[in-house]
């Protein structure tokens, strides 16, 4: 199957092309960019005028709630949000049901994506068994099987001790470990960012040193042992200059943010809307400022969506009693774009932390162009507006509070191996 | 990037006038006034032989209560019953939750037995909004106290017990003693002072009882409960709960009294005509000197008489609101 992506602005920041052009796919590998390959006789043309084309989006966390949480979202459907919202590759935290910790549940996930062979979803394994923070999960099995990182996700390991012997034993076999840093007795119970919002509507608050001491645990242990480590979803400002702070001594660790932590704070919970519910907790206007500073000045590279759908009922109570989490497969493009229309980074930058910063932290050969890649690509019009709907939307979560809101900037095309899985034509 | 509106206008009808009744936060100091005002005539009207008067007549108010509470469900009661309402109590803290149906669930079940107000009392913040949010249009919804966010019938009963024994807010230095950390009854005074026009409002506790930033809400905070006394016109205590011994919050019972009880030594350090209040039920030789709460600047039970006349006063505002936004949308419709 040879595809001609035809006169798109091809933007691919991992060889830092970024000129109108043609892009050519051939046995589901980019063929080349520009002149036409000898021999290349297009069976399918896809016309890309004022259009990007782009490398496919590699999402650092999506839940894709399979297995064991399917009232909330399944592979199907999460794995068809993705390719609408760009998204080729996504990797899933390993809060399943059962846990990610056995290389069953890690070869299901990836089984069932193949069957479907919409978006690629990258399983994280667990970093101790049954994420109880108590015994080692195998973590050299899980990775042969394909997990591609391991966490602890929100479950704090208890025992520095252990965690450091997780992170010796992850750095023994290569293996990159992430942290969603959260102190486990600080955040118990709470809801919001502690400050004067959470004052004002009586929510009990999480303080800024709930991900704070984590990271400095973190990093310390980091330091210690060696190991890979990447930092997801940070929500402070205080504890993205601790990250940047020890890159800057030269320790191998990475960061990303949400892209709703950079456009949203706190004061949208006023008036208890439960979409707004989520951990780690939108925090005040200084962090959002210090997460897009640090974002410019590359102490975070990558953007994800922190994807969590629910059913509706998860959402629908008062707000404490309302599960945290928002739905963002299908809105990372446009939402990331108002970086690009608030003159935060030009459109290549924002490109390289959706698809080839992601790809380096990861180990991933996609997220590129490069002719001899995997053809994971994602067309997209920029100037378009749109709105998504309930009914339009493909996630089983309707939960975001982006539901119904002008958006600009809308996905057309994408294509995942070389074959195109998603067309809005 | 999404439209700033001010989330209390949900209490509001078209006319501005108000359809429920849920936080004193955003309400304007006509409203509050026209509350003080409408209370202050029933309180006078409670006084007599005969002490109710037809305005919610016809109409079925439905107390739910999340949370158990004697106190403000008895004064609910009788309430509406002056306003000639039929009442019905719900106490759900132990019987549908624990079945596992919704608030919403529970909510769709009261609106089909056709009630017109509803009176909720919950344990989670923000849940009188939920439930303002949810109600079927004409349905009015009092707030009485959700999570640690507002009590509003609290506050503006304290409001009238301070307006009838001191007239005027402007001159008035107000101090809140105590838990103010889980105190819905504070945050709901603090607006109330402030919208009032109170002059000084300080909250006074140890920095484990004090939410983050409440400076941010207009009090000065003091943390010695002497030098925040000092000249004050107005102490209201707040009731502290056990159980903050067993999370940390303070060493004990008795260290608290020592530094933050209301006794007869520290309430010489307020003006000499300083009144004492306290929202109830009172925690002797806790939070407040016995000497003190039965003394004679207590105003501890007519903070209960004056409770009956302000929930008579949201009651048939509220129900008013409703009707008048009712018929404007009638006439709009034809």
């Amino acid at each position: 199957m040879n595809i001609k992506i035809q006169g798109g602005r091809v933007i691919d920041p991992a060889q830092q092309i970024d000129q109108v052009t043609d892009l050519y796919i051939s046995g589901g590998e980019i063929a080349a960019i520009g002149d036409k390959p000898t021999g290349f006789s297009a069976d399918q043309v896809i016309d890309a005028s004022g259009k990007v084309v782009s490398p496919g989006f590699i999402d650092m966390c999506a839940h894709v709630r399979e297995p064991g949480y399917t009232i909330k979202g399944t592979i199907a459907s999460e794995t068809q949000a993705a390719v609408a919202g760009g998204i080729t590759t996504m990797i899933t935290p390993p809060t399943t049901k059962p846990v990610i910790d056995t290389t069953a549940v890690a070869e299901l996930i990836l089984e069932r994506c193949e069957d479907l062979g919409k978006a690629k979803v990258l399983p994280m394994g667990a970093l101790t068994q049954g994420l109880e923070g108590q015994m080692l999960a195998p973590m050299h099995g899980l990775a042969s099987s394909g997990c591609i990182a391991f966490s602890n996700a929100r479950e704090p390991i208890a025992s520095s001790l252990i965690l450091m012997r997780c992170l010796e034993y992850a750095a023994t076999h290569d293996l990159l470990v992430q942290f969603q840093p959260q102190d486990a007795s600080l955040t118990a119970g709470g809801h919001m960012h502690e400050d004067t919002t959470s004052t004002r509507l009586g929510l009990n608050g999480i303080p800024e040193a709930a991900e704070t001491i984590e990271v400095a645990r973190a990093l310390t242990l980091i330091e210690q042992t060696g190991v890979r480590a990447h930092f997801g979803q940070l929500s402070c400002e205080r504890s993205v200059r601790m990250v940047m702070d020890a890159r800057e001594r030269g320790l191998n660790v990475s960061a990303d943010v949400a892209i709703h932590h950079l456009l949203l704070t706190d004061e949208n919970v006023n008036g208890f809307n439960s979409d707004f519910h989520l951990i780690p907790p939108l925090r005040s206007q200084l962090d959002r400022a210090g997460l897009r500073q640090a974002l410019i000045a590359d102490g975070i590279q990558a953007l994800c969506s922190d994807h969590q759908p629910h059913e509706a009922a998860a959402k629908d109570a008062p707000f404490a009693a309302t599960e945290p989490g928002m739905t963002g497969l299908e809105t990372l493009l446009p939402l990331s774009l108002m970086l690009v229309d608030q003159g935060l980074l030009e459109l290549p930058q924002l490109l390289a932390k959706l698809t080839s910063l992601p790809a380096k932290i990861l180990g991933l050969d996609n997220g590129n162009l490069q002719p001899g890649t995997v053809a994971d690509v994602c067309i997209f019009d920029p100037d378009a507006t749109w709105k998504l709907t309930e009914e339009t939307s493909f996630s089983k979560g309707k939960n975001t509070p982006f539901m119904n809101f002008e958006l600009k900037g809308q996905v057309t095309h994408t294509l995942v191996n070389g074959k195109l899985v998603y067309s809005r034509d | 990037m999404f439209e700033q509106t001010d989330p209390n206008q949900i209490q509001l009808n078209c006319e501005g006038q108000l359809k429920h009744y849920l936080t004193t936060e955003g309400l304007s100091r006509e409203i509050l006034t026209e509350i003080l005002d409408t209370a202050d005539s029933f309180v006078d009207m409670s006084e007599q032989e005969v002490k109710k008067v037809p305005l919610l007549r016809g109409k079925t108010v439905v107390n739910l209560f999340f949370e158990s509470s004697t106190r403000t469900l008895s004064t609910f009661e009788l309430a509406a019953k002056r306003l000639s309402a039929d009442v019905l109590n719900l106490n759900i803290s132990t019987s549908s939750t624990s079945k596992g149906e919704t608030l919403k669930d529970t909510l769709m079940t009261l609106e089909a037995m056709h009630s017109d107000m509803f009176v909720v009392r919950h344990s989670d913040s923000g849940a009188a909004h939920f439930i303002a949010e949810h109600v079927t249009p004409k349905v009015a919804v009092i707030n009485a106290g959700d999570g640690r966010h507002a009590h509003p019938t609290q506050a503006m009963l304290d409001m009238l017990t301070i307006r009838r024994h001191k007239g005027d807010f402007a001159p008035l230095t107000v101090a809140i003693v105590g838990d103010i950390l889980h105190s819905r009854v504070a945050r709901s005074q603090i607006h109330a002072l402030r919208t009032l026009g109170a002059a000084e409002i300080r909250v006074i506790a140890p920095q484990t009882l004090l939410p983050r930033h409440i400076e941010a809400l207009g009090v000065r905070v003091f943390t010695n409960m002497e030098q925040g006394l000092k000249d004050v016109d107005v102490v209201m205590m707040l009731r502290l709960q056990k159980e903050r011994m067993n999370s940390a919050l303070l060493p004990s019972e008795s260290e608290f009294y020592k530094l933050y009880g209301l006794s007869e030594e520290k309430l010489a350090l307020a003006k000499p005509d300083a009144v004492v209040m306290h929202p109830g039920p009172i925690n002797r030789g806790v939070e407040i000197a016995s000497s003190v709460a039965d003394g004679p600047r207590s105003l501890i039970l007519n903070q209960v008489t004056n409770g009956i006349a302000v929930r008579m006063a949201v009651m048939s505002m509220s129900m008013s609101g409703q009707a008048t936004e009712k018929q404007k949308q009638a006439a709009s419709g034809e």
